[in-house]
Formats: C-alpha cells, sequence, structure tokens
C-alpha cells in the first residue's frame, strides 16, 4: 500500500518505521526543515518537506494514488484538514486521523474522516483497566459504534457467583463470549457455565445495554 | 441577530465593532485576552475567552442560539473546523469562514461552506487598480 503520513513528530517517525518494515510505501510529509533531515538521516529518501493540508503539497507526492492518508501532527485542526483535502481532493479511500481533545471524535466522524485515533482516550482506557474500582471496561468499540466489546470482573459479592450463564437475562443484544477463569484457560461459556468470583467475563453489548450489564454481573 | 465571532484579529475585531454598532448581539471569542485591545472603545458586546474548536467554550458563548457565526482566526484550519462544527454540529443557520488558501477555500466552498478567500478578494482588487 501507498501510504501518506502527515506530520514527522514522534508519533509520524515510529508509525513510518513500523509500516516501511511491513513492506508499505511510506511517504512522510513535515513541515520542519531540520526535522526532515534528521528523518531523511533515519529512514531514508521518503520524506518531502511541505504543509501536509495544501493540495499542491499533497498533488506533487502523487496523493491521487495513496490507498492511505494519516494525519498525526499534534493539532487536531490540522489532522482534520489534511483528511479532508486527501479525501475530497484526491478520493484517498481512507483516511485516519489523530486527536488530542477525545471530545472531537464525533465531529470527525460526523465529518467522513474514516477512522481516529486519540492517544488520550488510549491511555485512558489502560488506566481504566488498572483500576479495580472500575467494575466494566470497554475493549473495543466496534466500527458502526452500536456495539461495544466490554470486559467485566465479576465481584466476590455479587448476585451471579455460583449461578450458571443462562440462569440470568442478559440485556437485549448481549452476549457473553468468554470466561476467564481465575486458574483456569480462557473458554467459551455456554449456558450451563457456571460463574465464580473474580472471573473476568467478556461480553459484546449495545451501548445503551453497558449500564444494564453491568448491573447484572457485578451484582448490584 | 446573535452573531458569534471566533479570532480578534484586526478584520474580527473590526467586523465585531461594525454589528455591534448597528445593534446585533456580537459576542466575539479568542484564545488570547490581550487580542481584545483591538475592540473599538464603544463596543457593547462580549469578549470571551475560549478556544472556538471546544464545545465548553461555544456552548459558553451561547452557539445554540446563534443565528451566525463568522471563524476570522490566523488559521485556515481552525477556521474550517470551527465552522464546519458550526455548522454541521449546531446546525448555525449562517455561517462564513475565512480562507487564505485558495485552493483550500475553493474547496470547501463546493463542500458546502460560506467562504471568503481573502488572498483571492484582495488580488482582484488590487489587479482590477492596476489595471483600471
Amino acid at each position: 500500500m501507498y501510504i501518506i503520513v502527515v506530520g514527522g513528530g514522534e508519533v509520524g517517525y515510529h508509525l513510518s518505521k513500523i509500516l516501511l518494515n511491513d513492506g508499505h510505501e511510506v511517504l512522510i510529509l513535515e513541515q520542519d526543515a531540520s526535522r526532515c533531515e534528521r528523518l531523511t538521516e533515519e529512514l531514508g529518501a521518503i520524506v518531502h518537506r511541505g504543509d501536509g493540508c495544501e493540495a499542491t503539497t499533497l498533488d506533487s507526492v502523487g496523493t491521487g494514488r495513496a490507498d492511505m492518508l494519516v494525519a498525526v501532527t499534534d493539532g487536531d485542526e490540522d489532522n482534520l484538514v489534511a483528511c479532508q483535502v486527501a479525501k475530497h481532493k484526491f478520493n484517498v479511500p481512507r483516511t485516519i486521523a489523530r486527536m488530542t481533545n477525545p471530545n472531537n471524535e464525533t465531529i470527525f466522524k460526523a465529518l467522513g474522516i474514516d477512522a481516529t485515533v486519540s492517544s488520550t482516550n488510549l491511555i485512558l482506557a489502560h488506566i481504566e483497566q488498572e483500576l479495580p474500582s472500575h467494575p466494566l471496561i470497554p475493549l473495543l468499540k466496534l466500527r458502526s459504534g452500536t456495539f461495544e466489546v466490554v470486559e467485566v470482573k465479576v465481584p466476590p459479592g455479587s448476585g451471579v457467583v455460583g449461578k450458571k450463564i443462562g440462569s440470568f437475562r442478559m440485556p437485549k443484544g448481549s452476549i457473553v463470549l468468554l470466561v476467564i477463569g481465575k486458574e483456569k484457560d480462557p473458554f467459551i461459556p455456554t449456558d450451563d457455565t457456571v460463574l465464580e468470583a473474580e472471573d473476568e467475563v467478556v461480553a459484546i453489548t449495545s451501548a445503551e445495554n453497558e449500564e444494564a450489564m453491568r448491573a447484572i454481573l457485578s451484582g448490584k | 441577530m446573535k452573531v458569534i465571532i471566533m479570532g480578534c484579529s484586526r478584520v474580527g475585531a473590526q467586523l465585531a465593532g461594525m454589528l455591534d454598532a448597528e445593534g446585533h448581539n456580537v459576542t466575539i471569542m479568542d484564545v488570547e485576552p490581550y487580542s481584545f485591545r483591538k475592540l473599538p472603545q464603544t463596543f457593547k458586546g462580549v469578549a470571551l475567552v475560549g478556544n472556538g474548536l471546544e464545545d465548553e467554550a461555544l456552548k459558553k458563548a451561547g452557539i445554540e442560539e446563534a443565528d451566525v457565526f463568522v471563524s476570522t482566526t490566523q488559521g485556515d484550519n481552525r477556521n474550517v473546523m470551527a465552522c464546519q462544527i458550526a455548522k454541521h454540529i449546531y446546525h448555525v443557520p449562517k455561517v462564513v469562514s475565512r480562507i487564505y488558501d485558495p485552493i483550500r477555500e475553493e474547496m470547501y466552498r463546493n463542500l458546502g461552506l460560506d467562504t471568503v478567500s481573502p488572498t483571492r478578494v484582495v488580488a482582484d482588487l488590487l489587479k482590477d487598480r492596476i489595471e483600471g
């Protein structure tokens, strides 16, 4: 694939390095001259100095044949515009924008950006996984946004301890995919699987039923 | 009319003064309070410190009741993003964006934004002067 990376900061550098190793054709657009020099020294002649939001720059690096454009500068608005120009002027099939402000996710989606990555949200998800007080951990939001893969640790006092999965009513559109026991290998449960305290349950649920799911499994 | 202007640049401040003098309800936003010194002494509207790309600041400025949103910051990308938020998220009836880069201006005009490119406008004026 031909992938254009807008922004040669730390994220752009490491990302490009991995993509190159995976055998992709990569081009980095970076405005700062000394940064361009350093990137060229490290990665070879795959760096072009210029503004990734400018149509003329994008034109000169052959954006018309790019399979993907990833904008990873530290300015959310710059990433948005780079993706929009790529999409609307050059018909790039897939655009991905990095964002610092997680609130921009809905806006970017509404404005036609295919995928967004929020470093803030990623760090937050990791913190939440580490926090025992957070009973329901969102692991993955599926592309459409209506379903989520979540993880719940069954607390010792929960009403579901010692009960069969088939015996309690799951919210509509939710299903338990996997049970990770304390000393057992992960397994796919059946209706007859009995839950134990400290079991980690991986389930798929809709966003609106997240709360109900949490209530059932934590037994509150 | 309730008008929100984002970016107290020279143009932003001038426009705010003009609309205010005509009796409109004007709120001007900027991240840098020092830039409000450009507002005319007679300005009776609201000068609000805040980033027009952030929900909270926009709500504080009253975007939900605004009739007009204009972005006049120095950054094309900031203007474009703010105006798209105003238009597509808050459905402000009239949204106008300043975009210096004529190519970007043309693209966003085609995407349905109301845009003004000072570069194009001034170049045209200068050309007319030279030839006239």
